[in-house]
């Protein structure tokens, strides 16, 4: 097919440009990884509202929490896993509790760091962001997409959380496509199943579509970019119009976006759910190929959930 | 004083040295420069000052070392593996899918860790917890812990040195492996931390400030620690990142990046001096 290949990050980096030049209330800090989460773009651009903080996440996260106070729009920057993790405490209490306006990229989400292992594969990040109140939780999936989240942020008001991946992964949006935080986008028409799925793994998803498809069995295929707030809109119409479910993420099964479809289904819809991601267990090193068969991340996976769905659907 | 063989140490930090870079190049991935600039540190504890049985990793008497700053496994992998406590051979599976040398330490992967790591600033706090276990348990073990200055800017860090002050940990060893660099680059430019002797000196340690790649200085700053009662104390050692490969030297690039083969060969011929294999 020759699909152009962006890490999401990439997106961030052009996101904060873009922002960095409309905008200038716009400030970047970083926690010594500039370089990696592309925030060194910005740093380049505009290196009097660039703030690196050193190895400190939750400095940089309450440092964010008083420029936000003084009217400013900071973005703080570091692998998810640090900052969602280290740093969770003040992001609650500080930046939620108070409704400010801080904006928090994750990178490195996923199993995308590979080799690094579970120290620095980002698996619980979305859990920990999604059950916050006040949080905004966007995980796009690709570097297009990746840029008008990074420049939705800025547009909404209060924290938002935004998770991006360090591996190249394949452009399925045009600019031209329309984002909305909170609302889903159809990709694939279907009738058969949905699959909804969040980031990178989409691609998966659609993968998984076009196999399913040859076999006769149509599903429609959701990009639920934004874990929160949830377009339940769309999750109860694929309900009542495919009737069966099945999530994909590059995340812990418990508490990602598959819980949060479940969470609107169990209430209102309940329709056969399967769900595609990690099963309660922590990465480790090997590439990202590796890592997704072994964790049962492909497309393949998801096909085979969506035929799991379906024997329940009907059976 | 005791007595330490540093012709022998000198000859096992080379190999150590040189199977940093093979590992790393095996890998595609990791971290040489941080690596290397423990060298002379690691291979002084392992190979003189601890006591510890590469054959028994779980000897209740062993004294304890904890890599805080995990991404420096290929180090302490390659020095355990020099040891005995793993094959050499093992070493070029660094990274790879279902190895025992994760690339962050991970204990459950290779059970003679102490612990796993690889989130930065953790490592005082249980190296402190640790110490304060051989007090209340009356055993006598030591415990080190390898952290870089980077590593120092962590808030957690701070928490651990009041505490270890506070609870008179003299059985602690701190070691930092003052480079001055880290991924952004300049230490002092990031988020400066001079002046660090006096900084640990303000929180209740003895600090030692020596040259990191001078195995008398680093020898006798480990017995210094051991003769010091009543407070923990750090080594501040000064080092070079990347030290003993000269295109990686003082070079923040090669924080967390691998030597391709052409460097490889470059970087093996300057470790053991060219010609020499
Ligand atoms: C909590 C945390 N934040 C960020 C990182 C990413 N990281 C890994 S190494 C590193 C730089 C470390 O610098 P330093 O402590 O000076 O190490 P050295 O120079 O000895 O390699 C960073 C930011 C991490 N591993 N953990
Ligand atoms: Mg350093």
């Amino acid at each position: 097919m020759g699909e152009k290949m962006l890490p999401t990050r990439d997106g961030y980096g052009h996101g904060l440009l873009t922002l960095g030049a409309a905008n200038p209330k716009v400030v970047v800090l970083d926690a010594d990884l500039a370089k990696s989460t592309r925030s060194d773009w910005f740093a380049a651009k505009f290196p009097e509202r660039f703030f690196d903080m050193g190895i400190a996440e939750q400095d940089m996260i309450g440092t964010a929490a008083g420029l936000a106070l003084g009217g400013l729009i900071p973005f703080a920057t570091t692998y998810g896993v640090f900052v969602a993790g280290r740093a969770w405490d003040q992001i609650r209490t500080t930046v939620c509790y108070a409704d400010l306006n801080v904006k928090i990229a994750g990178n490195h989400g996923g199993i995308s760091v590979g080799a690094d292992g579970a120290t620095h594969q980002a698996l619980e990040d979305i859990a920990l962001m999604r059950v916050l109140p006040k949080m905004t939780v966007i995980v796009p999936c690709d570097a297009v997409e990746a840029k008008k989240a990074t420049i939705a942020a800025a547009e909404i008001h209060g924290p938002c959380f935004l998770r991006f991946a360090r591996e190249a992964t394949p452009v399925l949006t045009d600019e031209g496509d329309l984002f909305a935080v909170g609302k889903a986008n159809v990709l694939r028409a279907g009738t058969d199943a949905t699959i909804i799925a969040c980031g990178p793994i989409v691609h998966e998803a659609l993968l998984a579509h076009a196999a399913l498809k040859a076999k006769g069995i149509n599903v429609r295929v959701l990009n639920m970019h934004t874990v929160k707030p949830l377009d339940e809109a769309a999750v109860l119409r694929a309900a009542a119009e495919t009737g069966a479910i099945v999530t994909a993420e590059e995340h812990q099964l418990y508490g990602g976006l598959g819980g949060a479809v479940a969470e609107v289904l169990v209430r209102n819809k309940p329709v056969p759910v399967a769900m595609v991601g990690v099963r309660d267990t922590f990465g480790e090193s090997g590439t990202p190929e590796e890592l997704a068969v072994r964790y049962g991340l492909t497309a393949r996976d998801i096909a085979a959930a969506v035929d799991e769905v379906l024997a329940r659907k009907q059976g | 004083m005791v007595n330490y063989d540093i012709m022998k140490l000198a000859e096992i930090g080379r190999e150590v040295r040189a199977d940093i870079v093979r590992m790393t190049a095996a890998a595609g991935s990791g971290h040489p420069g941080g690596s290397l600039s423990a060298v002379e540190l690691m291979t002084a504890l392992y190979f003189g000052v601890m006591s510890h049985r590469p054959a028994e990793p779980k000897w209740p008497g062993r004294d304890r070392f904890i890599l805080s700053k995990g991404h420096a496994c290929p180090l302490l992998y390659s020095v355990m593996a020099r040891a005995g406590y793993l094959p050499v051979a093992e070493l070029t599976t660094l990274r790879k899918l279902d190895s025992c040398l994760q690339g962050h330490p991970s204990c459950l992967a290779l059970p003679a860790l102490e612990v796993s790591s690889g989130s930065l600033g953790q490592g005082l706090s249980i190296t402190n917890g640790l110490a304060l276990a051989a007090k209340l348990t009356g055993q006598g073990y030591r415990v080190y812990c390898l952290m870089g200055d980077g590593e120092l800017q962590e808030g957690q860090v701070w928490e651990a040195a009041m505490s270890a002050a506070h609870y008179k940990l003299d059985n602690v060893c701190a070691l930092v492996d003052y480079n001055g660099l880290q991924i952004d680059g300049d230490v002092e430019n990031v988020m400066g931390l001079a002046p660090l002797a006096e900084k640990w000196r303000a929180f209740n340690w003895h600090a030692v400030e020596i040259d990191g790649h001078d195995y008398g200085q680093v020898l006798a700053a480990y017995d210094e620690a051991a003769a010091t009662k009543g407070k923990p104390t750090a080594i501040i050692a000064k080092t070079v990142k990347g030290k003993g490969v000269s295109f990686m030297e003082n070079a923040a690039g090669w924080h967390g990046k691998a030597p391709s083969g052409e460097e490889l060969q470059r970087a093996l011929d300057e470790i053991y001096g060219k010609g020499a294999r």
